[in-house]
């Protein structure tokens, strides 16, 4: 990979699907463990359904921004809607007892969980995701050097 | 690799088996008309065999939610089998996995309905 690259998508599941299979890519060609390229690439794949889905809502004339970044620390995804920007203080804990049973409601702590840093940022003109896993010792580092 | 499903019937228990990936869009929806197909034929014991499911994201884990309510709801019960260490391991960050009734083997999950 080079050190950066970016994508505009659409607003489809197709563009879902494309956002998973880039990330399952790109999170290989650097290194990461199985176990880690599957977290990274579950953890896309939650960021662009919540931008399709829930930011741009499938709208045609709106667009999705994935772009994946090589820092010499971390791997850094980026995810941009362009929808009202998300509402935060909105989102119910879904391991509260009485959320367990909900239908939906758990993409944005599968994120949390499966990558080292989340950041959320809501705007006026979207909502950008910043998903972060550090590149640890023996895998990604090496890849680095050579 | 989309989702497939097929169903069969032991001792009156139907047993749907999966394979594939159990996702937002087509994954999500076919387990979802399944499942209440199979509660308005009046088919309310089922076993989920997800044993070669070998991808969900949060849309599948909100249908199997929905399926196992839905069921409940309506007088049944809905147990999941062979559960995949993905499926495992994300049911068990969720908090999900003591929620649904989860069985390793097929034979005691069918003579454990009520």
């Amino acid at each position: 990979m080079e050190q950066q690259v970016s994508y505009t998508l659409d607003s489809t599941l197709e563009t879902v699907d494309h956002a998973e299979e880039s990330a399952t890519r790109i999170a290989t060609e650097l290194g990461f463990a199985e176990d880690e390229v599957m977290q990274i690439s579950m953890a896309v794949r939650e960021g662009a359904v919540n931008a399709v889905l829930h930011g741009n809502k499938y709208a045609p004339d709106k667009k999705v921004t994935l772009a994946f970044e090589r820092t010499p620390e971390d791997l850094v995804i980026t995810i941009r809607d362009q929808g009202p920007g998300i509402d935060l203080s909105g989102i119910p804990n879904p391991l509260a007892p009485e959320n367990l049973l909900k239908t939906s409601g758990r993409g944005i702590f599968l994120m949390r969980s499966f990558m080292d840093a989340v950041e959320i940022r809501p705007s006026q003109s979207g909502t950008e995701v910043k998903l972060i896993k550090h590149v640890r010792g023996s895998s990604a580092g090496n890849k680095e050097r050579s | 690799m989309s989702m497939k499903l097929s169903t069969r019937t032991v001792d009156g228990v139907t047993i749907v088996d999966c394979s594939g990936r159990i996702t937002l869009g087509e994954g999500s929806v076919t387990l979802r008309d399944t499942v209440r197909d199979l509660l308005a034929k009046g088919n309310k014991k089922i076993i989920l065999n997800l044993g070669d499911v070998n991808y969900i994201d949060s849309s599948g884990i909100g249908e199997l939610v929905s399926a196992f309510t839905t069921t409940k709801n309506q007088g049944g019960e809905l147990k999941l089998l062979h559960l995949t260490k993905k499926v495992h391991d994300l049911l068990q960050i969720t908090k999900l996995y003591t929620v649904f009734d989860v069985k390793d083997d097929e034979a005691a999950a069918v003579k454990g309905f009520k």
